[in-house]
């Protein structure tokens, strides 16, 4: 299988990467998990965070997920459409269903992350 | 993932359910379906067409006897002497002091025998009290939790869905009625009552005979838009209608006054009952806090456990919350200070610390259109 060039984190976040911005959202494993997502609250931006901080929370009808920083940096852009239709976090969590944008403050973290492989282990072992 | 505890009970469709790929959660010391395909989905399907449930979890108890009248009229809050052979009444067990220790659907079957329903958590608690209460009574309990499978088929198509199935005559069946006869052919009871606020049916059989009435049942309603649902829709369907849940809620610290249920205790009916005099003190009194519904009218979903503000400062608890799939905005149910209860009342939630503007309004959330009787030709949907 081709690589998607995402990398991953254990909380079930992906990351893909483009210059020094980083696109985060939740997996299709996480968005299964969770089951239908009905809100998702989401930082403003020019906020600052610190790796593994709390960005963020996803809510389905029965729970209720924090969202986890796997990289630090400065918000640069949250995903608005997610405000009107949250499902998008359950139909297309790679595409329409991103969650915010980071300007990296350090580039070295995304290779610590999980890729493709990695991650699929991960999920299978659950 | 949490479907491996040797120590959870399973039903006799539970086997049905993992070949359905439903997600098995604990519920109440049992391993039953949260959901199958989405609680989004199954929720309107009860709302719009119908869906079927597996409810074997709850517990049965039958009570014969002379005196099984006047027995559980001393046991409970409410009075089943009242109810006419046939008919069905809510009611609750409540302790001493009056909280209640769970809250219970009773059935007049015959004359001299009742068939109580209880929540599955409470179900060995409600058993062991009503056995203790029924003591001196020429009454005896049969506990048949284990030996019935329960399912339910709520939804406006469940009528024209069961109707070919069995001999009862449904159109005569009325809401929280319930009637002996046949289902696909077994012997079987069937109620109507439910918990989602739509029309509905409770089919209770033999514990072995649940797969063949949910294969029944799930063959006849397939070209009706009747799928399976799990406890998730369930509980946001029960919410939307406005009806507690045992845990949330109610509890033994919860009396039914506070609850709003008070119409369900009869202080004046013929003969003691336990937590008979608590009661009438609560009854004399305003309670000092009412479960109120709230519209939560900023962003964000209030949940169980959540502090209800006013002026910043906390007056209440949330019991219930998510986000409502009919209305679709977020709701809750909550108890708050009696000053505070008012419908109209603007008060707030604290949602991850923040206030989130709610306002009392007046349960339930949804209410079904009512028909003008149960129709034989299939229902339209709106």
């Amino acid at each position: 299988m081709a690589s998607t060039g995402r990398r991953y984190t254990k909380d079930h976040e992906w990351v893909q990467l483009d210059g020094d911005v980083a696109t985060i959202g939740i997996t299709d494993y996480a968005a299964d998990q969770l089951g239908d997502v009905v809100f998702v609250e989401l930082p403003a931006v020019g906020r600052t965070l610190a790796r593994h901080a709390t960005f963020g929370v996803v809510e389905s009808v029965k729970a209720v997920s924090d969202l986890y920083a796997p990289v630090a940096g400065e918000v640069v852009e949250a995903n608005e459409a997610l405000a009107g239709e949250p499902e998008l976090a359950n139909s297309d969590p790679y595409g329409s269903g991103w969650m915010i944008k980071i300007r990296m403050s350090d580039m070295a973290e995304f290779d610590g992350l999980m890729d493709d492989a990695a991650y699929q282990e991960l999920t299978k072992a659950d | 993932m949490t479907d491996s505890d040797d120590s959870l009970r399973e039903t006799a469709l539970t086997d049905t359910h993992r070949a359905l790929d439903a997600r098995l959660i604990e519920f109440g010391g049992w391993l039953m379906p949260v959901q199958y395909r989405g609680i989004l989905e199954e929720h309107r399907a009860v709302r719009e067409r119908a869906g079927l449930f597996d409810l074997s979890h709850m517990g049965e108890l039958f009570i014969d006897g002379p005196d099984a009248g006047d027995a559980l009229a001393a046991s409970l809050v409410s009075d089943p002497r009242t109810l006419a052979v046939g008919r069905a009444q809510y009611s609750m067990l409540c302790a001493d002091d009056g909280g209640i220790i769970d809250d219970l659907i009773v059935y007049r079957l015959a004359h001299d025998r009742f068939l109580v329903v209880a929540n599955a958590g409470n179900a060995t608690v409600v058993s062991d009290a009503l056995a203790d209460r029924l003591e001196g009574w020429d009454a005896v309990l049969d506990d048949r939790s284990m030996a019935t499978s329960l399912v339910a088929i709520q939804g406006p198509a469940a009528a024209g869905i069961l109707r070919p199935l069995t001999d009862i005559a449904l159109d005569e069946l009325r809401y929280y009625a319930i009637a002996e006869g046949t289902v696909a052919g077994m012997p079987a009871l069937v109620a109507r009552t439910g918990y989602t606020g739509e029309d509905g049916f409770e089919v209770f059989v033999d514990w072995a005979r649940g797969p063949e009435l949910w294969a029944a049942l799930a063959a006849a309603g397939s070209g009706q838009g009747l799928i399976p649902c799990g406890l998730g829709a369930r509980d946001t369907l029960r919410l939307e209608a406005g009806m507690p849940l045992y845990g949330n809620e109610l509890d033994r610290a919860t009396n039914p006054y506070e609850a709003g249920l008070g119409r369900v205790v009869k202080l004046d009916k013929a003969g003691t009952f336990v937590g008979r005099e608590a009661l009438a003190s609560a009854a004399a009194r305003d309670p000092d806090r009412r479960l109120v519904g709230l519209a939560i009218t900023g962003r964000g979903i209030a949940r169980h456990g959540y502090p209800v503000l006013a002026g910043g400062r906390p007056v209440g608890t949330v019991t219930s919350g998510t986000q409502s799939p009919t209305l679709g905005q977020p709701i809750a149910m909550a108890y708050v200070d009696r000053a505070h209860a008012e419908p109209g009342t603007i008060l707030a939630v604290e949602i991850r610390g923040q206030p989130v503007d709610a306002e009392v309004v007046s349960l339930p959330f949804y209410r079904r259109a009512r028909q003008v009787a149960p129709s034989s030709s299939p229902t339209t949907v709106a």
